[in-house]
């Protein structure tokens, strides 16, 4: 597989030019509107955005301390029946990520099996033994996930990553949505697209099932905890916690109080119920993790292992993000389902093994490697886009730690036509569906997160690498 | 309603307010600079940074010599100044942003809206053309502030919070106002009939937005007392001592009703009350305006400090 645009999948259009069932409509009317209109809509966009504050941060830049992800106007489409396919595997997936979970906690009949080796666990820093032995509230572990898919082909979807850990971008998939029924209301009376607007009340609903068994009363309380106003996504936490009714907490405003974790109210401290945590694992409890964490709440492992609290999603869900255990997943899948796996992964290559690093290092140029602990696109190598320079840097440190990475091929993703200056250009896309657990069920909201990395040919697109967003699209039947 | 979200709420508005008063009064001191020789007009631009507690900073940084463009520029923008109108609006923004689920989209864009073109009149020094228009942005987007929040806010304990920072604040400035020119009124206090500078007590209520009600209602008569008696004890002037402390009770009284409880701010509140209505402006002058003013300003302070411990605004 190459990094080269002309051998990828474009969404719209075929190899011959033709428009794509699922673009059919869009593309009709697209033709019918002036020359300028997406480019004045574009501007449009941007200022609606800088007004209603749809920022994040950028570590380490303190010159540009919020910026914009760019929103590309031209919206991803998938049709009624291809995203039935990948809720189905989707589905699978989570419900198999929440067995895995449990078992890694429990009996690890998994590693008896001799189907996981014990050796990814060991040492884990994202296997939190405090976990061990408990069963979070409804048994639920992953109650948000964020799965990235990729496409490269008509019925190819690979899942990228299963973010359970926090997954972040959902206030995107929202105020994209808004933004393109703002801007172009009529496209909308002529394709019918699938909602999304009510995820916050169903995440609201998913979280409040899943009450810990201190709760006595109607209505459990939901609180969003996030680390504060500079924290990259904290846009989206305040955005969540509007949508949801749901009290936005940090750290400083709760403590433990018989047995509960109370936050500090104008009328004194009150319990809540559900605390949905966009904080890291480490930061989460003092007195547990990190001792130098001020972002968590002293205490709450225990509050939370005695039934008086839920957290959402379960601490210790990060050991199934870690990307040598995800190189197992099909096996996971088919370990606790018994199906078999509808979703790929994508080839992996773990650096731990001594056949596969050997492959590794010989194909260096061709491969991606990642930090099995990694995310957001830090601390990577995209062979095919690297100097000499920067791969022999890179052998460096895989030489030196060969257990801290794994390899992928470079994939072609698929491409979506994106607005430029010279007009309509095809740019690669991954694609984040959000699914919330409850012990009600498994619930995806129709659409997702379209990132779509900006630069002709590049292949990240990790907002805090310069990719922006698109609209997506499931159309209705 | 969270603690840290009240104290938040409260001191967006607090901010707010500040930087409307502030610009008022530098919108007076413009005006009395333009009118005078530049004696006079020092001397004012002198009195306004007295009036805005910047005296140690100001002059730690210029010297004694009080210029127009460096006085404005100073209070507007300059870095070193904590106190600069730039920074309270940052402070603002940065209070909305934290409690961005309790206030309107609509209010919270009005003040996001604010800061970004402050920020950008702000970016670089303001000279005498370019003035009256930083002034006017910072009084418009205040009101654009203050509609977005009478139209759209739920009239809830989260508005009651707002509403009593907005009046501590604004009592404060008056007051301090009050404080800095009481000795422009002092002397034709005592004298019945003097000759009066008229020009000095029209930028004391100009500096509060009151020229046109004050002569309103004393059909174009300047006269001390009368002035005295507008700032501080008038109920139908909304930048007036007892006028802000109306809304106080009200407020208060709202949440107490709410809550079903009394706190000590109520009992703080009941005895400032007691202290203005019980007066009138020929007693308070008998007492001495200046030391009537201090008391005030201190009281006020006091029930700042109380309302965020009864409420429980921090730890």
């Amino acid at each position: 597989m190459t990094n080269s645009s002309a051998s990828s999948y474009d969404e719209m259009l075929d190899t011959d030019g033709g428009v794509r069932a699922a673009y059919a409509g869009y593309a009709k009317w697209l033709e019918e509107q002036p020359p300028n209109l997406l480019r004045r809509k574009g501007i449009e966009a941007e200022a609606f955005f800088r007004r209603t504050g749809i920022t994040f941060n950028v570590y380490g830049n303190d010159d540009a301390e919020e910026r914009l992800i760019p929103f590309d106007p031209v919206p991803r489409i998938i049709s009624a029946d291809q995203w039935r396919k990948l809720s189905r595997g989707i589905d699978q997936r989570v419900r198999a990520l929440n067995a895995f979970l449990h078992d890694l906690y429990h009996r690890q009949e998994i590693v008896r099996s001799g189907r996981l080796p014990a050796r990814l666990l060991e040492g884990n820093a994202a296997y939190l033994a405090a976990m061990a032995g408990f069963t979070p509230p409804g048994g639920v572990y992953t109650h948000i996930v964020g799965i990235d898919l990729v496409r490269t082909g008509e019925d190819d979807f690979m899942v990228l990553e299963d973010n359970a850990r926090t997954p972040s971008g959902v206030s995107y998939m929202l105020e994209n949505r808004e933004t393109m029924m703002a801007m172009f209301p009529e496209l909308f009376t002529r394709v019918r697209v699938r909602e999304v607007s009510d995820y916050p009340s169903r995440l609201a609903r998913s979280l409040a099932a899943c009450a810990p068994p201190a709760f006595d009363g109607d209505k459990p309380t939901v609180a969003v905890l996030t680390p504060g106003i500079y924290n990259s996504a904290y846009f989206e936490h305040a955005f969540l916690a509007d949508q949801m009714g749901a009290e936005l907490v940090e750290g400083s405003d709760l403590r433990v109080e018989n047995g509960r974790i109370a936050m500090r109210t104008t009328r004194g401290y009150e319990p809540v119920d559900v605390i949905y945590r966009r904080v890291d694992d480490d930061y989460l409890d003092p007195l547990s993790f990190n001792p130098d964490s001020v972002l968590g709440v002293a205490g709450i492992m225990d509050v939370y292992r005695a039934g008086g609290v839920t957290i959402a999603n379960a601490p210790g869900t990060g050991i199934s993000d870690d990307k040598a255990i995800y190189s197992f997943m099909p096996e996971i899948v088919e370990f606790y389902t018994g199906e078999k796996p509808l979703l790929q992964n994508v080839p992996t290559w773990r650096c731990c093994e001594a056949d596969a690093l050997g492959y590794v290092l010989d194909n260096l140029a061709e491969l991606v490697v990642k930090e099995v602990h990694g995310s957001g696109g830090y601390g990577m190598l995209i062979g095919p886009t690297s100097s000499r320079k920067e791969i022999a840097a890179f052998e460096a440190k895989l030489r030196a730690n060969p257990d801290n990475y794994i390899a992928q091929p470079t994939l072609a993703l698929s491409t979506v036509p994106i607005f430029t200056k010279a007009g309509l250009a095809p740019r690669h896309v991954d694609l984040r569906p959000f699914v919330l657990v409850s012990p009600n069920g498994i619930d995806i909201t129709p659409g997702g997160l379209t990132r779509v990395a900006l630069k002709k040919g590049s292949l990240v697109v990790n907002s805090s690498q310069g990719g922006g967003t698109k609209d997506s699209w499931v159309l209705d039947d | 309603m969270l603690g840290r979200s009240a104290n938040g709420i409260f001191w967006l508005f607090r901010y707010l307010e500040r930087a409307e008063n502030t610009v008022r009064l530098l919108d007076a001191g413009f005006r009395m600079a333009l009118t005078r020789n530049s004696n006079d007009a020092s001397d004012e631009w002198r009195s306004v940074i007295i009036t805005l507690g910047l005296q140690a900073g100001f002059e730690a940084r210029f010297g004694g010599e009080y210029g127009g463009a460096q006085v404005f520029n100073y209070v507007l923008r300059d870095k070193e100044n904590p106190g600069s109108v730039l920074r309270m609006i940052e402070g603002a923004r940065t209070n909305a942003r934290m409690v961005r689920t309790g206030i309107t989209r609509e209010v919270w864009q009005a003040v996001n809206e604010s800061w970004m073109k402050l920020r950008d009149m702000l970016a670089r020094p303001v000279n005498e053309v370019r003035l009256g228009s930083v002034l006017d942005t910072v009084r418009l987007q205040a009101t654009q502030v203050r509609g977005a929040m009478e139209g759209t806010m739920l009239r809830n304990e989260i508005y009651n919070f707002a509403r009593l920072g907005t009046f501590i604040e604004r009592a404060d400035n008056t007051a301090r106002i009050l404080d800095v020119k009481y000795y422009v009124l002092l002397p034709s206090l005592s004298y019945v009939g003097s000759s009066l500078d008229n020009v000095q007590w029209d930028t004391v209520l100009r500096s509060v937005a009151g020229e046109r009600a004050y002569r309103w209602l004393h059909a174009g008569r300047l006269d001390a007392r009368g002035i005295a008696e507008f700032l501080i004890l008038d109920q139908r002037f909304p930048r007036s001592l007892a006028f802000c402390y109306n809304k106080l009770r009200s407020n208060l009284a709202h949440l107490a009703r709410e809550y079903g409880d009394k706190v000590a701010s109520h009992d703080l509140l009941r005895e400032a009350d007691a202290r203005m209505h019980a007066q009138t402006i020929d007693a308070i002058i008998d007492q001495g305006l200046h030391q009537f003013i201090g008391t005030f300003i201190a009281g006020n302070a006091r029930l700042a400090q109380q309302i965020q411990r009864d409420y429980r605004f921090i730890e």
